[in-house]
């Protein structure tokens, strides 16, 4: 039986979401973040919108900046590879573009088909300017997501943390 | 009602006529998004507004933008003019925002059925019959229709003003050029729009 301390990592994202105010949350769905997006959606402040490609919510974050509120994205690693160019957006502006990217096609990855972009997933987002930190164990989580989110909004720019599959146990499937 | 307005009925409307028409109709409070290309020229040619966004790049992104600003402030009317070239790149968020619904934002397509700014070339849409404003309904963008014409685009800006949205409006557009071009400062513009939207008020330099 897990500790709660190697458990309760996505409440401890969600408490920092509000500590620095975010107010928009987009998102295309992932397993990893299923705990935290439950917990954006539960909340009234939050404005949680689940788009049809991860692309539309830097575009949405970026608007959302431009009204006057935070927002951040949640996606997979797979998601990464659909927001490449669209990442000129934040860095033309030089506006925030905080990611929390749950990580595949890494440690105890079953998919072939994951591990591509899963494995160019850090060397994308430098290319496009994003400052990256990486969680692999629970305690890295906290001060991890905290370092993106302050980058993000105080240097005006992409961040983004990635949650390792070691953290995230490697999916199955059944299989 | 409008929705009897079908693509093929629609009249083509002067391209340069239909930002200066929008901003001149709406006052100085609402926000309005130029997608990239022709779209964001038209805006900039009508006159600057200290709430204009011009998107230079990024191909497909100006309703997403318009969804944030309406998202952060609920209270103030946003408008998009999207080109068809752009909005079939990005075709999905118009599931995104009927999903969302928020109801202070309204999507101008502007459908001249060609990728005018790289030389005309025909867009998918144009070649298979597709009609934007069929999809955005299908979206679930109820409201959406064509506007026959240019006393029916004003009904229809009137329309988003004061009932509730979002809104989306499809004009078949002519294939003149844009008058002007956007100048090219994206922090500068970024910046100027967010004064004017109130965003940086606790920042203010002067």
């Amino acid at each position: 039986m897990p500790d709660a301390a190697d458990t309760d990592w996505p409440d401890q994202i969600y408490d920092l979401l509000k500590a620095h105010g975010i107010r928009q949350v987009a998102l295309v769905p992932d397993a990893g973040h299923a705990r935290l997006i439950r917990r954006c959606l539960a909340d009234n402040t939050m404005k949680v919108v689940s788009l049809t490609t991860e692309e539309e919510g830097v575009a949405m974050l970026f608007g959302a900046w431009l009204g006057g509120e935070k927002g951040v994205l949640l996606m997979q690693s797979s998601g990464v590879g659909n927001c490449i160019n669209m990442l000129s957006v934040a860095v033309a502006h030089r506006t925030p573009c905080p990611m929390l990217v749950t990580m595949r096609g890494e440690y105890g990855e079953f998919n072939p088909f994951q591990v591509p972009m899963g494995q160019a997933t850090p060397t994308v987002l430098e290319a496009m300017g994003t400052l990256l930190n990486r969680a692999d164990r629970p305690e890295d989580v906290a001060p991890g997501v905290d370092a993106t989110l302050r980058l993000a909004f105080n240097t005006f720019r992409p961040a983004a943390t990635l949650l390792g599959q070691r953290l995230l146990g490697a999916k199955t499937f059944g299989r | 009602m409008s929705a009897a307005t079908v693509a093929h009925n629609a009249k083509r409307l002067p391209r340069a006529g239909v930002a200066k028409r929008l901003v001149a109709r709406i006052g100085d409070g609402p926000a309005v998004i130029g997608g990239i290309g022709n779209a964001n020229f038209d805006l900039w040619a009508a006159g600057h507004r200290a709430r204009n966004f011009y998107m230079l790049g990024s191909m497909g992104l100006a309703i997403p933008i318009g969804l944030g600003v309406a998202l952060a402030q609920p209270d103030r009317r946003v408008f998009v003019l999207e080109g068809d070239g752009s909005l079939l790149m990005q075709m999905g968020c118009l599931a995104t925002v009927a999903a969302r619904a928020p109801r202070n934002l309204a999507i101008l397509i502007l459908d001249n059925g060609t990728f005018q700014i790289t030389g005309g070339q025909p867009t998918p849409a144009e070649q298979s019959g597709t009609d934007l404003v069929a999809v955005a309904r299908a979206c679930g963008l109820h409201r959406a229709t064509w506007a026959a014409d240019e006393a029916e685009l004003d009904r229809l800006i009137d329309l988003c003003l004061i009932e509730d949205g979002p809104h989306a409006i499809g004009l078949k557009l002519d294939d003149s050029p844009p008058e002007r071009q956007t100048e090219r400062d994206p922090p500068q513009l970024r910046d100027r729009f967010m004064r004017g939207m109130g965003a940086k008020r606790d920042r203010t330099l002067g």
